[in-house]
C-alpha cells in the first residue's frame, strides 16, 4: 500500500530513468536533447511532490475549523527557476544542433565522428 | 556604504554589465567594459578577502531578509579567496583577449562574446559567495549554459560537437546536484547552507539523505571532471578560444572543486563525509587512476592543446587526492594545488595561445624550432611546464610538497611515491614540448613567425611571475590555505 501511495515519486524515477537512457542510447542529436529534457522534467515533479502534504494546513489563523488544501509555495517557486534553466538549455542545445548540422550537414552523431576522422 | 554590498555588487555588477557589452555592438567598448568590470571584481574581492581575514566570516542578507529565510551570502576565508582567483585570472584573461579574440572571432561576434564571458564570470562568483543551495545551482548553471556558448565560438567545427558534448554531460550533472538539493530540501526543509549543516545531523542518519549525498558527489564530480566523467574536458579545452581554455582551465574546474569542499564540509559535516559515507575511500581510487591515467595518456598527445587538458584531468587528481586524505594537511595542500594550479594551467594555455596567435596551429611538429623566434613566449611556456612539474623554486613545488607531507602523514607511503612518479611523467610530456620548440630546427612554415605582441606577451608573463613569486614565497598562500582547511574541518585556528 505505501508502495502506491508514493506513485508520484515512482514516476519520478520511472521518467528520470527513461530520459537518462535516451539520452545515453540515442545517436540523433534532437532525441538526446527530447531525453534530456524528459529527464529534467522528471526533476520537476520531484519537487512539486514534496510541496503536498496530505492534512497539511499553511501557518494562517482561520474563522472556520474546515481543513483547508494546502501546498507548499516554496518547491513551487523553486521548480518556476529550474524550468526556466531547462527552457534556456533545451534552446542552448538545438541552437548548437542547428549549428552543427550546417558544419556537418548531419545530427548523426556516429556520421558526425566520421566526417572528422577524415580530416 | 557601498563596502556593506559588496558581497552582492561583486555578483550583480558583471551580471548587469554582460547586456551592456551586447548593446554597445563595437568590439573594443565591449572588450574596454569586460576588462573594467573584471578589474572590479578582483578589487572587491581583494576587499572581501581581507575583511574576512582580519574580522573572521560574515554574511549579507539579501534584500535584508534574514538568514534561513532569505537568501544569505557568506563571505569565509575560503569562499573569498577563491573568488579572488577567479577574478585576477579573469582580469587577466580579458587583457590577454582582445587581440587574440579579434584573431579567433569573426567581428560581430566580439561584443556576444564579451557577454558571455561577463556571465560566466558572474556565476563563478555567485558560486563562491552564495550561501544558499538552491542559489549555488542557479548560478552553477548562469556558468555552465555561458560557457557552452564560449566553448562554441571555437574556430574549428567541431568546437561545435565539443561544446554539445559539455553541454549534454553538464546538464546532467547540475540535474543531479538539483536532485540532491531537492532530497535535502524534503529532508530537512532549508535550503541555507548554515541551517542545513545545522538539521542534517538531527535528521536520523537515512536513506534519503544518502541519496542525496551520493547525487551531489556525482553531479558536482561531473562538473569537475574527476576520471572518468572528464570525458567532456579535453574536447572543450582543445577545440575553445585560446583565451576561453585559459578561462576555463583557471577558474571553472577550481570553482567545482570549491563545490565540493562546500557540500563535504559545511554541508554535511567532515565526520559524516568521511566517517559514514567513508566518501575518502571512494574518491582515492579515482584520483590515483586519473593521476596515472591522465599523464600517461598526455604523453602520447601530438596536439599540445589537447596534451595540456589531459594533464588538466591530472592534476585535478593532485587536487582530490588531497580532498581524500581527509586530514587538515592534505586539504591544505589540496587548497594550495587548487591556487597554484590555476596559476601554472593559466600561463601554459595563455602561451600556447601566443603560438596559436603567430602560427596557427599548436601541433606539436608545428612549433618546432619556435624557441628562436618566440623566445619570450617559449620561456613562460617552459615556467608553467616546470610549475606543472613541481620544480623548487616554483609554485607547482609548494603545493606538491604539501601534498607530499600529507601523504607521509597519514603513512601512505605508496600514495608518495606514486605523486612523485606522476611528476615525471609530467616531466615527459612537457620535455616533448621543449625538446621540439628548443632543440629541433624551425621548419619552413615556422622560420617566417615573430614574437606575439607585447599586447598578449605581458598577460603570459604576469601569470609566469606569478608562478615564480608563489613558488619563492609561498608562505602567505600557505597561510590562508591552512585558515581555509581549519574553518572547513571546524577547527579554531
Amino acid at each position: 500500500m505505501q508502495l502506491l501511495g508514493h506513485y508520484n515519486y515512482w514516476i519520478f524515477v520511472l521518467l528520470m530513468m527513461t530520459g537518462f537512457y535516451v539520452v545515453i542510447s540515442t545517436t540523433n542529436l534532437v532525441k538526446k536533447i527530447v531525453g534530456l529534457n524528459i529527464f529534467q522534467t522528471s526533476v520537476f515533479i520531484l519537487y512539486i511532490s514534496m510541496g503536498k502534504i496530505i492534512g497539511g494546513t499553511p501557518p494562517i489563523l482561520l474563522e472556520s475549523d474546515r481543513p483547508l488544501l494546502y501546498s507548499n509555495p516554496l518547491p513551487h517557486v523553486l521548480i518556476l527557476t529550474a524550468i526556466v534553466v531547462g527552457v534556456a538549455t533545451t534552446a542552448l542545445g538545438l541552437a548548437l544542433v542547428v549549428r552543427i548540422k550546417e558544419a556537418y550537414g548531419t545530427v548523426e552523431e556516429d556520421e558526425i565522428r566520421r566526417l572528422d576522422d577524415d580530416l | 556604504m557601498i563596502a556593506a554590498h559588496l558581497p552582492i555588487l561583486q555578483v550583480a555588477v558583471p551580471l548587469l554589465g554582460a547586456p551592456l557589452c551586447t548593446l554597445s555592438r563595437s568590439s573594443r567598448v565591449a572588450w574596454a567594459l569586460a576588462l573594467a568590470l573584471c578589474g572590479w571584481a578582483f578589487l572587491a574581492s581583494l576587499a572581501l578577502l581581507l575583511r574576512a581575514l582580519n574580522e573572521g566570516p560574515f554574511s549579507y542578507a539579501l534584500g535584508s531578509w534574514a538568514a534561513p529565510w532569505g537568501i544569505e551570502y557568506r563571505v569565509d576565508v575560503l569562499s573569498s579567496s577563491v573568488a579572488l582567483l577567479v577574478s585576477a585570472l579573469a582580469a587577466v584573461v580579458t587583457l590577454y583577449a582582445r587581440d587574440s579574440v579579434e584573431q579567433e572571432l569573426d567581428g560581430d561576434r566580439i561584443p556576444l562574446f564579451y557577454t558571455a564571458y561577463l556571465l560566466c564570470l558572474a556565476g563563478l562568483l555567485g558560486i563562491t559567495l552564495t550561501g544558499d543551495v538552491f542559489n549555488l545551482f542557479v548560478f552553477l548553471e548562469i556558468s555552465s549554459l555561458s560557457t557552452y556558448t564560449l566553448i562554441a565560438l571555437g574556430r574549428d567545427r567541431r568546437a561545435l560537437t565539443a561544446a554539445y558534448q559539455y553541454l549534454i554531460m553538464g546538464t546532467v550533472g547540475a540535474t543531479f546536484v538539483l536532485i540532491g538539493v531537492g532530497l535535502m530540501y524534503l529532508t530537512t526543509g532549508t535550503l541555507n547552507m548554515a541551517d542545513l549543516a545545522a538539521r542534517l545531523p538531527l535528521a536520523e542518519p537515512n536513506r534519503t539523505v544518502r541519496v542525496a549525498f551520493a547525487f551531489l558527489t556525482v553531479g558536482i564530480c561531473l562538473k569537475l571532471a574527476l576520471f572518468p566523467l572528464h570525458l567532456w574536458l579535453p574536447d572543450a579545452y582543445t577545440f575553445a578560444p585560446s583565451a576561453v581554455t585559459a578561462l576555463l582551465a583557471s577558474t571553472a574546474t577550481k570553482v567545482a572543486v570549491y563545490m565540493l569542499l562546500r557540500f563535504f564540509y559545511t554541508v554535511f559535516g567532515p565526520s559524516f563525509s568521511f566517517h559514514e559515507m567513508a566518501l575518502g575511500w571512494v574518491l582515492l581510487p579515482f584520483a590515483l587512476v586519473a593521476i596515472f591515467s591522465m599523464s600517461l595518456v598526455a604523453i602520447f598527445q601530438g596536439q599540445v592543446k589537447r596534451m595540456l587538458a589531459y594533464s588538466s584531468v591530472a592534476q585535478i587528481g593532485y587536487i582530490i587526492l588531497g580532498v581524500a586524505m581527509g586530514t587538515a594537511t592534505g586539504l591544505t595542500a589540496s587548497l594550495l594545488h587548487l591556487f597554484n594550479h590555476a596559476l601554472m594551467k593559466g600561463t601554459l594555455f595563455l602561451a600556447l595561445g601566443c603560438v596559436a596567435y603567430r602560427v596557427g596551429s599548436t601541433r606539436l611538429e608545428a612549433m618546432a624550432g619556435l624557441a628562436r623566434q618566440m623566445p619570450w613566449t617559449m620561456a613562460a611556456f617552459v615556467v608553467g611546464g616546470l610549475s606543472l612539474i613541481g620544480v623548487p623554486l616554483t609554485a607547482g613545488f609548494v603545493s606538491k610538497w604539501y601534498l607530499l607531507l600529507a601523504a607521509i602523514e597519514r603513512g601512505w607511503w605508496p600514495v608518495a611515491v606514486l605523486v612523485i612518479a606522476a611528476s615525471l611523467m609530467a616531466l615527459v610530456y612537457i620535455w616533448r614540448v621543449v625538446e621540439a620548440a628548443y632543440l629541433q630546427s624551425p621548419s619552413a612554415a615556422t622560420a617566417r613567425v615573430v614574437e606575439a605582441p607585447a599586447t598578449l606577451l605581458i598577460p603570459t608573463w604576469l601569470l609566469a611571475t606569478a608562478n615564480l613569486y608563489f613558488g619563492i614565497d609561498g608562505t602567505r598562500t600557505a597561510a590562508i590555505a591552512g585558515e581555509a582547511a581549519a574553518s572547513l574541518l571546524g577547527v579554531v585556528p
